[in-house]
């Protein structure tokens, strides 16, 4: 089984955190496990071995600021590095002086172009009010041209394609955009190996023939050690001026994307997170950073958060846990915000912290519909106190929610749990000042895990 | 690679070499360690003095850590149905290699049917379809977003009625992370298995720019599913997919073919040496 990045670090810190000096041998042992977890992470052995070099450099010869512990100060540098290789600031798409906006997606074979080309179409169309065509030049594969309108259909997108060369339909397809008045053309280009120079040269052609603001790499996050020959090769045909980062919502490591960003120096632009056309968001890369060195997606979680929670019903909720008097029915109502936020999955990713054991867990979201079905077929009786259920009670709800005695059992007793690590919570919390609002983002309650 | 190794005398940095050659290949740090081990005590026996030689006993103790007992046939029985499932992450090449591998049953004077469960991407049906036109045979279809089950199983009873040999399934690309998925897949799976004994061959489909997350993806699907065996896609270019290293060692499901081009007829069976040839460089 391989560790996480995240956990690789989290084990590192934890026994740098229990030491009060950081000595040159900490330093070696530091940088030792870093090249393995960055290796395991699939970050290309050579950025590897200038990234480590860098954090060794300062590390060693770093001033420990007053305020800091000496472990404190290499997660610092750690973090810092990994935020600097990644990108530093958020990219964006370049503004065409004259409308049309021309965006050509090339890359690998199965990277997700035509998938990344419909879902980009989206996000400029609908949130930031562009009118776009979609061409489909990948003439290569069977029902790609197919594919594009399908999905561009979805999206309320038209699509433009002709039987002709790649070339040819990348030119007309703008032609046309400009006879439509559409402000924006993205061209979905074929697959292609970087090593097959036929294709690479007719990529190179497609270039010339419409002169894109922008041509974007498009990268699968589960690439091994060949992003970094992919990237090169592709920045050497044609003058890339960003990333999309696919397969986001998979468990791989993403190394590629320090690879591909380090060699390259290009941002990477947007993330693919899902099936779905709207799973698609911008790229933060002191995100990313933070969630490689296993401080979670923090940020990400705080917005979705915000976004979704009602502010008064999370203090009522609050005050009531405070007090003890947290019921099955304030535990349906933060299940259901919960909900709002997206698969359950998704969020314990991007929590700080999480226990590997917790982040590999199938959390399956369907036991979420299974618990809020079961609280459904109570009475409000039973919600407030559910040591009023007795067998025959016990039978009515499970018939009424579609389960079984045993499930109503079991969930009443996971409910009994998260009633008592929430008052152990708030204990904790009382006293800290300004700390209730994070206890709570902490430990969300109830996370039904099968 | 291969010059910088093979043409200098044995020291510490000939060993990095390697190390790095086989990280580079994706092989892995556990794996790489492991066949670095085993390499240093044979180069101690056999007083081995230059890279040349090292170089080479790196492919031999390759090929002796996997060769053991991996059955690289795939199971094709003349006179009756025989099912083989394609499953794999989103892109990874399994309509591809489903009209690569009918190309190659056909070859063998063998009929063959598509199952177009792959219900989910948008037009993948006729991806394969278009497949199908091409090498005649025909492809049993529903409608975008039908019930993938339900697909295989209709060209399942349509192979038993028409007496063909092999009911090639495409299945959606999924991220093995997915539980809902994954249980689609198991489901696809039990509704081959309601006709007993067709179900002959699990393939998972493996892109081999896959870096150690293909592990991962191969212990989950065999889990899931009990993958019978890897195809290796895309091996034409420079990636060397040496994650498969891991999964033959660790899990012992064997690599089965490789897929070396874009033609339908680009697909051969996987000869450990070869490969371990070149991982070596």
């Amino acid at each position: 089984m391989f560790d996480t990045l995240a956990d690789r670090f989290d084990g590192i810190f934890k026994r740098l955190r229990s030491r009060g000096k950081l000595t040159p041998t900490d330093v070696d042992e530091v940088a030792r496990e870093i090249r393995l977890a960055l290796l395991e992470a699939d970050v290309n052995v050579k950025v590897v071995k200038s990234f480590v070099a860098r954090i060794k450099e300062r590390a060693t010869g770093a001033e420990v600021a007053e305020s800091l512990s000496p472990a404190q100060q290499v997660i610092k540098i750690v973090h810092e590095e990994m935020v600097a290789t990644l990108g530093g600031a958020t990219g964006k798409l370049h503004v065409a002086p004259k409308p049309p906006a021309v965006i050509v997606l090339a890359g690998l074979q199965g990277s997700g172009k035509t998938t990344a080309a419909a879902k980009l179409a989206r996000v400029l169309e609908h949130d930031q009010g562009k009118r776009v065509l979609l061409v489909a030049a990948d003439l290569q594969r069977p029902a790609a041209v197919e594919q594009l309108r399908v999905l561009g259909e979805k999206i309320g997108v038209p699509v433009f394609s002709e039987p002709t060369d790649p070339v040819a339909v990348a030119r007309a397809g703008v032609r046309e955009a400009e006879r439509l008045g559409r402000t924006t053309v993205i061209i979905d280009t074929a697959g292609r190996l970087q090593i097959d120079d036929d294709l690479m040269g007719e990529l190179g052609d497609i270039h010339d023939a419409v002169q894109p603001h922008d041509t974007l790499l498009v990268v699968d996050a589960m690439t091994g050690q060949e992003a970094v020959a992919v990237a090169e090769r592709f920045a050497e045909t044609v003058p890339l001026t960003g990333i999309v980062l696919t397969k986001l919502d998979g468990d791989a490591r993403g190394g590629a994307a320090l690879s591909v960003k380090e060699v390259t120096g290009l941002p990477i632009l947007f993330a693919g997170v899902g099936e779905k056309v709207e799973d698609f968001e911008q790229f933060h890369p002191d995100r990313m950073a933070s969630r490689i060195l296993g401080m979670g997606d923090v940020m990400t979680l705080i917005e979705k958060a915000e976004a979704v929670f009602d502010q008064d019903e999370a203090l009522k909720i609050q005050e009531r846990m405070a007090k003890g008097q947290f019921t099955l029915e304030d535990f349906l109502d933060q299940m259901r915000q919960m909900k709002k936020m997206g698969p359950l999955s998704g969020i314990v990713g991007m929590l700080p912290g999480m226990p590997k054991e917790l982040r590999q867990a199938e959390i399956d979201d369907a036991e979420l519909g299974r618990v809020e079905a079961i609280i459904c077929a109570m009475t409000p009786e039973e919600r407030r106190d559910p040591t009023v259920i007795n067998g025959s009670r016990r039978l009515r709800i499970a018939q009424g929610s579609g389960t079984s005695t045993q499930q109503v059992n079991a969930m009443l007793k996971q409910f009994k749990m998260v009633q008592q690590m929430m008052r152990s919570m708030t204990k904790a919390a009382k006293g800290k000042k300004g700390k209730r609002g994070r206890a709570r983002m902490e430990v969300p309650p109830g996370f039904p895990l099968t | 690679m291969r010059t910088r190794i093979r043409e200098r005398r044995l020291d510490d940095d000939t060993w990095d070499d390697l190390e790095e050659t086989l990280l580079l290949a994706d092989v892995g740090m556990p794996t790489t360690t492991r066949l670095l081990d085993a390499l240093r005590s044979r180069a101690a026996a056999d007083a081995v003095a230059d890279g040349d030689a090292l170089a080479d006993m790196l492919g031999e103790v390759i090929v002796a850590q996997l060769e053991v007992g991996a059955d690289r046939a795939l199971a094709l029985e003349a006179g009756r149905t025989n099912v083989w499932m394609l499953i794999g992450v989103n892109g990874a090449g399994k309509t591809t290699t489903a009209a690569k591998l009918a190309t190659r049953a056909l070859a063998d004077g063998r009929s063959v049917l598509f199952a177009a469960s792959d219900t989910f991407r948008a037009a993948a049906a006729d991806q394969l379809a278009h497949w199908a036109s091409v090498l005649g045979v025909d492809v049993i279809r529903g409608a975008d977003g039908a019930d993938p089950g339900a697909v295989a199983f209709d060209a399942v009873q349509a192979a038993r009625a028409r007496g063909i040999d092999l009911v090639l399934v495409d299945t959606a690309g999924r991220l093995h992370t997915k539980v809902n998925l994954m249980e689609e897949l198991k489901k696809v799976r039990r509704v081959i298995e309601r006709t007993p004994d067709v179900l002959r061959e699990v393939l998972l489909v493996l892109d081999a720019t896959t870096g150690q997350n293909g592990l991962e993806q191969a212990r989950q699907f065999t889990e899931a599913m009990g993958v019978t065996g890897v195809v290796l896609t895309k091996l034409d270019g420079s990636a060397k997919g040496g994650v498969v290293l891991a999964i033959e060692a660790e899990l012992g499901v064997p690599v089965k073919l490789v897929g070396v081009g874009e033609s339908a007829d680009d697909l051969v069976p996987f000869d450990l040496t070869e490969f371990a040839t070149a991982l070596v460089g």
